[in-house]
């Protein structure tokens, strides 16, 4: 049994969980006394009992929340009981902060789900139901709170309870505890209810002191995950990590995945001294005998139990991004110690909250669930969330504002990558560009329509070829009469398109060439998954600037005149936000500076970063 | 650790913290106080990374008015863990007479903590800073993220926490912005103090009860550590048996009546006490949400 049980307190909106919070607290003796003079004092402030003191304010830290009488955000709190250690979170019910939930459950063993026993199951409480059972929650109770409100009726009670079995039957879960209880009273928390002498089971604390919620870890392959490399010296390199699953001893065999380099277990080394064994859980560092290749990332694991390695995932996923998630949109994946480009190529569909209905969705947008397709830039080691929530976790982050997106559980791959490793070639890029005599990179020049890229990137090609450079020039135009002539100039489609040219530009770089690309590229996230396609220097953010009104004023193709009359939809700096650049490796400002002056900045930069 | 079974398991947690920090950062830094948290924390450090040192620097905000004991044991205790002691003062401020008595424990805490942990944290370019806090010394805490983030102008935002979903730590950061990482978050009092005893951790002597010079102030033992203290006419220092439950500046942090000299009598007497740590703090008491404010304005 886990010596400390976490668990998520959750459930709508007023059905009281910082209050029962508060009183189990209460009544385990975990409040100080100068705490609860605090609280009093609040209550009288904020209170929604008149005098008598409101628990809630014990756990609603914020100023926000104990101005507003809501839970904004998660809080974790730890106690003892002379039987067990607990840390439990107690998460907001409103619809806006599910994300804020959604972090609570996600390390949480068991779920207390409540419900109002005046309005029983309601959609927020089945959406936290799926919530905690997606995020790899397998034991919940369900407290049917406010039980004092209706005389503690039985057969109020058991309708609910037995509602809820039959819909957490359908997502799998099977261990749930129906307990009726009061947080106001304190009913069937830490003592049984004398009004309820027809409930059999435990009272709540009962059932979390003796609940076993922890996944069986015994016959478990050896995984652990590499989060550092400690190279304090030239004779020791040791692997850190913490033991995802298994055992490990010195002497044992071991794979570095994705790689599969073989070698064996030297040492298990903590401080002053070593160990002879660890397990799931331990911290630990491991030298290995060869001193094969490890890096961040990488899954040391037992020989003949290798991980599974793919770049292809199905996975469910709950959105937690003030922007929707497009399909095709290029965001960071970071799963286990690893972190790896990653783009959703389908939504399958949206998990409906109350009925887990499967509908068509375009978007998922903040608090949705939903079923994707996700690819990843390289094949990465992973296990099934079900197997390990250590190994098939993962959050999504946003490329231009950083945000955690999303929080996704990989269900199975898609398709086994065959090849373990890149094919690597003989002749390289570095080869391919010496022939040329000069250094290959992508310059690639954002701004609004008529900012002057394709004046700059023109007369840039023809100064760098008559330098004997080999260049090649991509612009909108040329490729949207060809490759991308299946896009058109939705969000959607402008990212797949941007996509696409980086992914040409790549390719044209390794062949040895200097490629300008002249793109509008009007979001920080698509130029961003650009840059990540190169390596560190081979990329240059070019920003062509003028303001929209100069832009407006130049209008060489008349677009701008015929967007503002609203014939063209979607056009960037009109109805279509266009991304400054933050830190731009060069900044035209084209109201100022000649094309000519443009292109000398742009070269001497070059010259720069060699 | 075998009595407290979760004492390895917080310890394995603190570390993959560590580590996970460590990994990504560009300018790590350990805020360090001095405290029994910040003890605790360097002895992880010293066991995350072993064989080698710690691999950030400690920097502690000195505000001038810490117990003389306590700089002595920062001195000793940073020199044998081999890590490089940064320590930074407000210099304005004591250039400007700053003083608890002369200014008050609001405007000396702002000019020398907030401002002083602004002025090095700024001089330092951190981008990774491991902090001691835990979730169950205050209200506030208790909502913070393991990983938190904060604006190129130190700012707590409480309404826009990153998710922070099951190990995985976002560490990406926009230029200037910066993340307080705080190993101990799922730790209690009791919880560093039976560690303390098992790792058999150094700290400062003024944790354990011993006869020191005090003055009874607003019903408070504040403790005369030095002649820059102003006695009201009557005065005097008494002798009496007390000791710290935390360690701050002396004119700000009382001392409370105790014989516990020892750590199993420091252990019995905190699971027993019915008052809070944060008790003996007069910072947090000069208002409702003290913390929550001087975290949104960068204090840690």
């Amino acid at each position: 049994m886990t010596p400390t049980l976490r668990f998520v307190l959750c459930g709508s909106v007023d059905d009281g969980k910082s209050t029962l919070l508060g009183r189990i607290l209460q009544d385990t003796r975990q409040v100080f006394a100068d705490e609860m003079e605090r609280v009093a004092e609040d209550s009288r402030r904020y209170g929604t009992r008149g005098d008598a003191a409101d628990l809630a304010l014990l756990v609603d830290g914020l100023q926000d929340e104990r101005e507003q009488g809501i839970t904004i955000d998660v809080a974790y709190r730890a106690f003892e009981t002379p039987r067990r250690r607990f840390i439990v979170a107690d998460a907001p019910g409103h619809e806006q902060y599910t994300c804020n939930m959604a972090t609570g459950a996600s390390t949480a063993h068991l779920a207390v789900v409540m419900t109002d026993a005046r309005k029983g199951i309601l959609p927020q409480t089945a959406r936290h139901t799926r919530i905690v059972a997606m995020l790899g929650v397998r034991h919940i109770v369900l407290a049917v709170n406010k039980m004092d409100l209706v005389d503690w009726d039985r057969d109020r009670f058991e309708p609910i309870a037995a509602q809820y079995w039959a819909e957490v039957a359908r997502i799998g879960v099977t261990k749930v505890q129906a307990i009726p209880v009061s947080a106001l009273t304190g009913g069937n928390l830490t003592r049984p209810a004398a009004e309820s002498p027809w409930h059999n089971g435990p009272t709540l604390l009962e059932h979390l002191e003796t609940v076993d919620a922890e996944r069986p870890a015994d016959r478990q392959p050896f995984r652990m995950p590499v989060q550092y490399v400690n190279r304090p010296n030239p004779d020791f390199r040791g692997y850190c990590g913490r033991v995802a699953a298994g055992t490990v001893s010195p002497g044992d065999q071991v794979l570095v995945s994705p790689a599969g380099t073989p070698a064996e277990v030297e040492s298990i080394v903590v401080w002053g001294g070593e160990r002879q064994q660890a397990a799931r859980g331990d911290s630990v560092t491991l030298t290995l005998q060869p001193q094969v290749d490890v890096s961040r990332g990488d899954v040391i694991v037992a020989a003949g139990e290798p991980l599974e390695v793919a770049d292809q995932f199905q996975a469910r996923i709950v959105w937690m991004g003030d922007e929707p998630l497009t399909v095709g949109r290029p965001y960071r994946m970071k799963l286990h110690t690893q972190e790896v480009g990653a783009t959703v190529t389908r939504i399958r569909h949206r998990v409906g909250v109350s009925d887990g209905a499967e509908l068509a969705a375009a978007h998922l947008k903040l608090n949705d669930l939903g079923v994707i397709n996700l690819a990843t830039t390289r094949p990465v080691p992973f296990a099934p969330f079900d197997e390990s929530r250590a190994l098939g976790g993962f959050i999504l982050i946003d490329r231009a504002t950083n945000a955690t997106a999303g929080a996704g559980t990989i269900t199975f791959p898609l398709m086994r990558a065959a090849n373990l490793s890149w094919q690597a070639f003989d002749i390289d890029r570095a080869v391919r560009a010496q022939m040329k005599r000069q250094r290959a990179r992508c310059l690639w020049l954002t701004g609004l329509s008529a900012s002057g890229k394709s004046t700059v990137a023109n007369l840039l090609e023809r100064r760098l070829v008559s330098g004997g450079r080999h260049t090649y020039l991509l612009d909108g135009d040329n490729l949207r009469h060809g490759l991308n002539r299946d896009l058109g100039f939705t969000e959607a489609d402008r990212v797949e398109n941007i996509r696409r040219v980086a992914e040409v530009a790549r390719l044209m770089v390794d062949a040895g060439l200097i490629v300008i690309a002249s793109f509008i590229s009007p979001f920080r996230s698509e130029r961003e998954f650009a840059r990540s396609l190169f390596e560190p220097g081979d990329f240059m953010e070019i920003f062509v600037d003028a303001s929209v009104e100069v832009c407006a004023r130049r209008d060489p193709k008349g677009l701008y005149a015929r967007a503002l009359n609203g014939e063209i939809r979607n056009f960037t700096g009109v109805s279509s936000p266009y991304e400054r650049p933050v830190n731009p490796d060069v900044h035209l400002d084209t109201e100022k500076l000649s094309p000519d002056q443009c292109v000398k900045l742009v070269v001497r930069r070059m010259e720069d970063v060699v | 650790m075998k009595r407290y079974p979760w004492l390895s398991a917080l310890e394995s947690e603190a570390i993959e913290i560590m580590r996970e920090g460590i990994a990504v950062a560009a300018r790590p830094v350990m805020l360090y106080s001095i405290g029994k948290d910040s003890s605790v924390l360097l002895h992880l450090a010293r066991k995350a990374f072993w064989p080698a040192p710690p691999p950030m620097p400690l920097l502690h905000v000195d505000t001038t008015w810490k117990f003389r004991e306590m700089i002595a044991f920062r001195d000793r205790v940073a020199a044998e863990a081999g890590v490089r002691l940064i320590v930074h003062t407000n210099r304005e401020g004591v250039d400007a007479g700053i003083t608890p008595f002369t200014h008050g424990s609001a405007c000396f805490t702002e000019a020398m903590k907030t401002v002083a942990l602004r002025q090095a944290l700024d001089a330092g370019r951190y981008d990774i800073v491991f902090v001691g806090a835990r979730r169950d010394e205050e209200k506030s805490r208790a909502k913070e993220r393991i990983f938190s983030l904060r604006s190129p102008t130190h700012q707590w935002d409480p309404k826009a926490q990153r998710p922070e979903p099951w190990n995985l730590y976002n560490t990406h950061l926009q230029t200037g912005e910066s993340l307080r990482v705080s190993p101990l978050s799922n730790w209690t009092e009791a919880d560093v103090w039976r560690y303390i005893a098992a790792e058999e951790i150094p700290i400062v002597p003024l944790y354990y009860a011993a006869e020191r010079p005090v003055v009874k102030r607003d019903g408070l033992w504040i403790m005369v550590d030095d002649d820059r203290m102003p006695l009201e006419p009557g005065e005097a220092p008494r002798m009496r048996r007390v000791r710290f439950r935390t360690l701050g500046c002396y004119p700000l942090t009382a001392a409370i009546e105790s014989d516990a000299a020892t750590l199993a009598a420091i252990i019995a007497e905190t699971i027993a006490t019915d008052h809070s740590e944060r008790e003996g703090r007069l910072i947090d008491h000069d208002d409702e949400a003290s913390m929550e404010r001087k975290k949104r304005e960068g204090y840690f």
